[in-house]
């Protein structure tokens, strides 16, 4: 973590904890975590805003366990105890999802279990949760999670658009459409995701740091 | 052929349905470790290795937890034998063969968190292969993976050299190829007839 945390004092809500997750250190476009994910179950909106909500919960409820046992858990031992508390709430998520909706969590399929190997969670628990109070790790996670929604819904809206001409189902154009279908394959995750980045990398370079998000974007953004 | 037959089983993890390239699984090693070919054919044979022995583990503790009727601890236990699994593969290295060790070196823990690992260990659940069927899946992912690191390290030894605005280079670039890649294995789909 940056000096950001340390020298300032504590402003409302913990914001840049909660903005650096969401975006200056945005989980997919900028550390490029957490990518298989953000690929596999992106074809569709649905698909990718149930995933997204699914890892937040996960890294929302371990950042906080994590958080809460820091200081009892011994130096050696703790990335497997981090993961198994992990494990534990994908393993909660997992019957929460089976419970509101049985189509869904048959879509999502072997993805569901394996957010326990998505490394955005793990490296919160690693890198803040096991250093940092209850109410900013919470927030961080928060933060993060929201992030990686905001990265794999925006995967999902692109490639159901153009793959299959709908949003949510609902067809978007006429009948004359001819869907991308090579979007909703898995090479389309490749190309969107990487013309995502290229997007990024290219809005960068022009500059455009998203300063809304404050005036400290100005230092970590631009490139010397 | 019959989808059950080791051969099919083999053939499907390896090529059709390739775990990185089109199960998206064992991506963060794809686009962060290769680049040198070398380097790439020895990580593969290792995840290969965890693969194999955590595959195996993995059919026994869904049969033990089946007996149990306890199978909402499944994910618990795969993954805390899969991090044991990692620890004594490279206990079991460090005594055989020292010189491939060091030369695998940092990214032997690594592979604990390779979510190819526990792909293997949840898709051979979620069809309910045999122990021999689990066994062939586990290394015809090995291979699948071996192999889409290895192409994927010579592309980019071919792309170091090639002169590509700078705008474009990063990762950007790697998951354009890797897509290009995905769609040149996708012509594999008609292999299983």
């Amino acid at each position: 973590m940056r000096a950001i945390h340390g020298s300032e004092s504590k402003p409302l809500f913990e914001l840049d904890t909660f903005l650096e997750g969401l975006w200056k250190e945005n989980p997919v476009f900028v550390q490029l975590l957490g990518m298989c994910p953000v690929l596999a179950v992106s074809n569709s909106v649905q698909n990718a805003f149930s995933m997204g909500f699914a890892t937040l919960f996960v890294l929302v409820m371990s950042n906080m366990v994590v958080s809460l046992v820091r200081k009892w858990v011994p130096n050696q031992v703790r990335i497997a105890t981090f993961i198994v508390i992990i494990a534990t709430f994908v393993t909660v998520a997992e019957y929460i999802l089976q419970a509101i909706s049985l189509e869904i969590y048959n879509n999502l399929g072997a993805y569901m279990p394996l957010i326990v190997v998505n490394c955005t969670i793990l490296g919160r628990a690693e890198a803040f949760a096991s250093k940092n109070p209850v109410l900013p790790s919470l927030v961080s996670g928060l933060g993060t999670g929201l992030g990686f929604i905001i990265a794999i819904g925006a995967m999902g809206i692109v490639r159901e658009i153009l793959g299959a001409g709908t949003f949510l189902g609902v067809p978007l154009f006429g009948p004359d459409f001819e869907p991308w279908i090579v979007m909703i394959l898995p090479g389309g995750g490749f190309f969107v995701l990487g013309g995502l980045l290229l997007l990024i990398s290219f809005a960068q370079e022009r500059g455009v740091s998203l300063k809304w998000f404050g005036a400290r974007t100005q230092q970590t953004g631009e490139r010397p | 052929m019959n989808t059950d037959s080791l051969g099919f089983i083999f053939l499907n993890a390896a090529l059709i349905n390739n775990f990185v390239l089109s199960l998206f699984l064992g991506i963060c090693p794809f686009l962060g470790i290769s680049g040198n070919r070398s380097t790439a054919l020895r990580m593969g044979v290792a995840v290969t290795f965890v693969m194999l022995v955590s595959s195996a583990a993995a059919y026994g503790i869904h049969e033990v937890l089946a007996w149990l009727d306890a199978l909402y601890l499944q994910l618990i236990a795969f993954i805390a034998v899969i991090a044991s699994a990692v620890q004594l593969v490279e206990m079991f290295i460090k005594k055989f063969s020292p010189a491939l060790f060091r030369s695998l070196g940092v990214y032997l823990p690594l592979i604990t968190t390779n979510c190819a690992i526990l792909g293997v260990a949840l898709f051979q659940t979620l069809r309910s292969y045999g122990l021999l069927q689990s066994l062939v899946f586990a290394l015809g992912a090995g291979v699948g993976f071996t192999l889409a690191i290895v192409i994927m390290a010579g592309l980019r030894q071919e792309l170091d050299l090639a002169d590509v605005p700078k705008l474009v280079r990063g990762a950007g670039l790697t998951l354009m190829i890797a897509g290009v890649l995905s769609l040149g294995f996708m012509g594999f789909a008609g292999l299983g007839g």
